[in-house]
């Protein structure tokens, strides 16, 4: 055994790294009807419901309005932010017919001909990268 | 008895399972993935294990957000590919060893493991995927298997000390499993990756590559890495690796390297391979 571990610490440090949101309890929770609608998308039957009418679809999860507004504008950051996880999130851009790159380099800022690029060339660096606090 | 005989890591990036299924795995791009792979098919051949106790994370395939066991053994016979999204893949239903399953998952109760049982369920892309990489396209697969579904996605998820104690109980557990059967252990995930936020794409070869020097030989250092090192460093899908503790802590105190693969990129993701055998 590790012994018990500092719950609060744990978490905090969690929050410290740039550009990331952990899937946490609290993101968890926050995104439950988020990602059980997205996990709806695993049979073709809804993924017909969903493509005929999005917004129709939505309406019969008990999603928040931001949830729902942030599907529609495929805006991943922000579903992120908004308790989504991206293995659930896959569902929805795997529906769109796009490829966990296509979907993955939407949300780093760049284009998905540079993301590609950066990832032939080895990827991006850790450095300056690992924590917020200390830029290491 | 039945005895663990071989250790095999590996990345299970599900666009290796397209690769493979629309004939794609030896060109330009992904070639120098699945050529990594060449020696272990021929070796696998040559092994012929009768069981493959799979350790891999389920992503969102059959289990949503209503139950997340943190460890769990499938009992069942058989095991149907998942429609992950895109329809389920063209490859041959899984074979369960229920006999096998069964055994291990009472004995690892037993052994104070609060393990939940599957009798039903679908695997995506993080089981099918590396047998693809080690089996190929066969009509149907080689081999049974024991999938071992661990939690690395909601956190808290295990911790790297955990998992390896869960794989000295699976050694524990294989053991003394009365009927002679060859059975290799497979940890699966990883290399670092990142599939989330703006810091998508981190990669981080000479952490990758420490990693694999730490799953040969005697050390037990790596059960001691705390997830915080794995986010850092690999990125925060790279925390997969955790599984493979299980796996090379299954094969007993020293292992021996008999084959070794590193490549970047594929997709978003470093792809790690290892073939260990246990040193008595």
């Amino acid at each position: 055994m590790t012994g018990p571990t500092d719950i609060h610490a744990y978490l905090a440090e969690l929050e410290d790294i740039p550009g990331t949101r952990v899937y946490t309890a609290a993101r968890a929770r926050h995104g439950y009807w988020l990602n059980q609608f997205a996990m709806s998308l695993m049979t073709a039957e809804n993924r017909a419901k969903w493509k005929a009418d999005e917004a129709a679809y939505l309406a019969d999860w008990p999603m928040t309005q931001d949830q729902r507004d942030a599907v529609l504008a495929r805006d991943y950051n922000r579903l992120l932010d908004l308790g989504g996880n991206i293995y659930f999130l896959a569902k929805v851009f795997s529906t769109d017919g796009l490829s966990f790159l296509q979907a993955v380099s939407t949300m780093t800022g760049m284009s998905v001909e540079d993301y590609s690029a950066m990832m032939n060339a080895g990827g991006r660096s850790p450095d300056g990268l690992r924590s917020k606090k200390e830029p290491n | 008895m039945a005895r663990i005989t071989a250790g095999v890591a590996s990345s299970h990036v599900p666009l290796l399972g397209v690769a493979s299924d629309t004939g794609k795995d030896r060109d330009a791009y992904f070639g120098p993935i699945f050529s990594g792979y060449d020696w272990t098919r021929r070796w696998e051949a040559d092994q012929k294990p009768d069981v493959i106790v799979l350790v891999y994370n389920d992503h969102a395939s059959a289990f949503d957000m209503s139950i997340v066991p943190t460890f769990a053994i499938g009992c069942a016979e058989r095991y149907k590919p998942a429609d992950e999204g895109w329809g389920p893949r063209a490859v041959p239903d899984v074979e369960g060893h229920a006999d096998l399953a069964w055994h291990i998952a009472q004995s690892l109760i037993l052994d104070e493991f609060d393990m939940t049982i599957i009798n039903q369920m679908d695997v995506d892309h993080g089981l099918t995927v590396p047998l693809t990489m080690m089996f190929g396209r066969p009509e149907a697969w080689p081999v049974k298997v024991v999938p071992l579904a661990v939690n690395v996605v909601t956190y808290p998820v295990p911790t790297g000390n955990r998992c390896w104690m869960l794989g000295e109980a699976i050694a524990r557990a294989v053991a003394s499993f009365p009927e002679d059967l060859n059975v290799q252990v497979w940890g699966t995930g990883g290399m670092s990756h990142q599939l989330q936020g703006p810091r998508a794409g981190l990669i981080n070869d000479t952490w990758d590559n420490a990693f694999l020097d730490a799953m040969v030989g005697d050390s037990d250092a790596a059960r001691w890495i705390p997830h915080i090192e794995y986010l850092r460093e690999t990125g925060s899908e790279g925390i997969e690796m955790v599984m493979w503790l299980i796996m090379r802590s299954a094969l007993g105190k020293t292992t021996r390297a008999l084959h070794r693969h590193y490549h970047v990129p594929c997709s978003n993701t470093a792809i790690g391979h290892i073939v260990l055998e246990p040193v008595e």
